[in-house]
């Protein structure tokens, strides 16, 4: 639900790091905030288990310029990829305005993609949206191994409503920044394209 | 629009925050603020500058969804209140309207009890701020076209331009 603040000339944009364990989705988000200057970034919180494996998500605020006067904020969330996660994921996906689907670019990895994908349609559906209707990214991650598909094979399986497919190996960084710029340019053409936002406010003070 | 949605108005903000202002003055709490249930600050009051108020909000929702979970395996609809005590800072977190997350910081200036009085009292009050606010909406829904040109305004350039500060 994207949240347009009138007084502070804000507008905040919900995006979610959806996909299978294990592939990525929180080095995208650490990457994104080693490379983004600390005036436009808030903390990194992470709720992680002692191994490191997300528990219930990681959040990282992203300041991403003026649109029109109006200072534009990601919040970027990822979901526990853990199947057994499935009541955190579904929590987390409460008033979402994008997502990025990490696949992991593995074939022995593939049939985890797929039930991760039905996963989140299934998420959605329960959250009140269809999948067709909601701003959606495809990251192809992992590029650098060598047991990686080769990625138009693997964009062939995985792309469901011919949404943007980008390469990534969000280790090294590369393809991250790129896969949040067309999430969130896919978001904000969306939140004009609506006839009235989700959600918005006009505070007479900032606070 | 969806039921979820919510539409404030400046009069809104105004009758709200007079609502947190009175309930953290009664109360003798640092910070008042309320999030969604998305995680988004909706606004605040008190000593907010020394904290990170999007950290905040966005893990006191997260917190409420995760209890969320714990009262659906319970059979209960949800827990209204949740305590979080520290050795100088608290936290008292209340569910108003089913849909917005009160957070009532505060510390040994107070009490647990005033706290949950107060809260009590301003709850009611931001209940009813709410539902004028639903009637209004169900009964006036044109106003809400307020938002569009902002955003049929929005061109493509404008969001390339965005990456390339």
């Amino acid at each position: 639900m994207a949240f347009v603040d009138f007084s502070a000339r804000e507008i905040h944009c919900k995006i979610v790091y959806y996909g299978p364990g294990l592939g990525g989705k929180t080095k995208n988000l650490q990457y994104l905030h080693e490379r983004t200057a600390p005036s436009r970034r808030g903390q990194l919180i992470s709720l992680a288990t002692p191994n490191e494996r997300t528990l219930f998500f990681d959040f990282l605020p992203l300041d991403v310029g003026s649109l029109r006067g109006f200072q534009t904020r990601l919040h970027l969330y990822t979901v526990p990829g853990q199947v057994f996660y499935d009541a955190a994921r579904r929590a987390i996906l409460r008033g979402v305005d994008g997502i990025v689907f990490v696949a992991d670019s593995q074939e022995a990895r593939l049939a985890a993609n797929f039930e991760s994908i039905r996963n989140l349609e299934k998420n959605l559906r329960e959250q009140g949206y269809e999948i067709a209707d909601v701003p959606y990214v495809l990251q192809l991650n992992k590029r650098d191994l060598p047991s990686a598909m080769p990625a138009d094979e693997l964009a062939r399986r995985l792309v469901i409503k011919g949404e943007p497919a980008l390469e990534a190996t969000a280790a090294t960084g590369a393809g991250v920044f790129e896969t949040m710029k067309a999430i969130a340019r896919l978001v904000l053409l969306d939140l004009r394209k609506r006839r009235t936002p989700s959600g918005f406010s006009r505070a007479t003070a900032a606070s | 629009m969806s039921p979820a949605d919510l539409v404030l108005f400046e009069e809104d903000f105004r009758s709200l925050r007079e609502i947190l202002r009175r309930l953290r003055q009664e109360s003798g709490a640092s910070v008042v603020l309320l999030v969604d249930k998305n995680g988004q600050r909706i606004t605040s009051v008190g000593d907010v500058e020394a904290l990170d108020m999007t950290a905040l909000a966005s893990l006191t929702a997260g917190n409420v969804a995760a209890t969320d979970g714990l009262a659906r395996i319970l059979g209960e609809r949800e827990f209204s209140v949740l305590l979080h005590e520290g050795e100088k800072e608290n936290i008292h977190v209340s569910i108003v309207a089913q849909r917005v997350i009160l957070v009532v910081i505060f510390g040994d200036r107070s009490s647990l009890g005033l706290v949950r009085l107060r809260v009590r009292q301003a709850g009611a009050e931001l209940e009813r701020t709410f539902a004028e606010i639903t009637q209004r909406m169900d009964r006036e829904p044109v106003l809400h076209s307020g938002f569009e040109p902002l955003l049929a305004e929005i061109t493509d350039e404008d969001i390339d331009r965005l990456f390339s500060e």
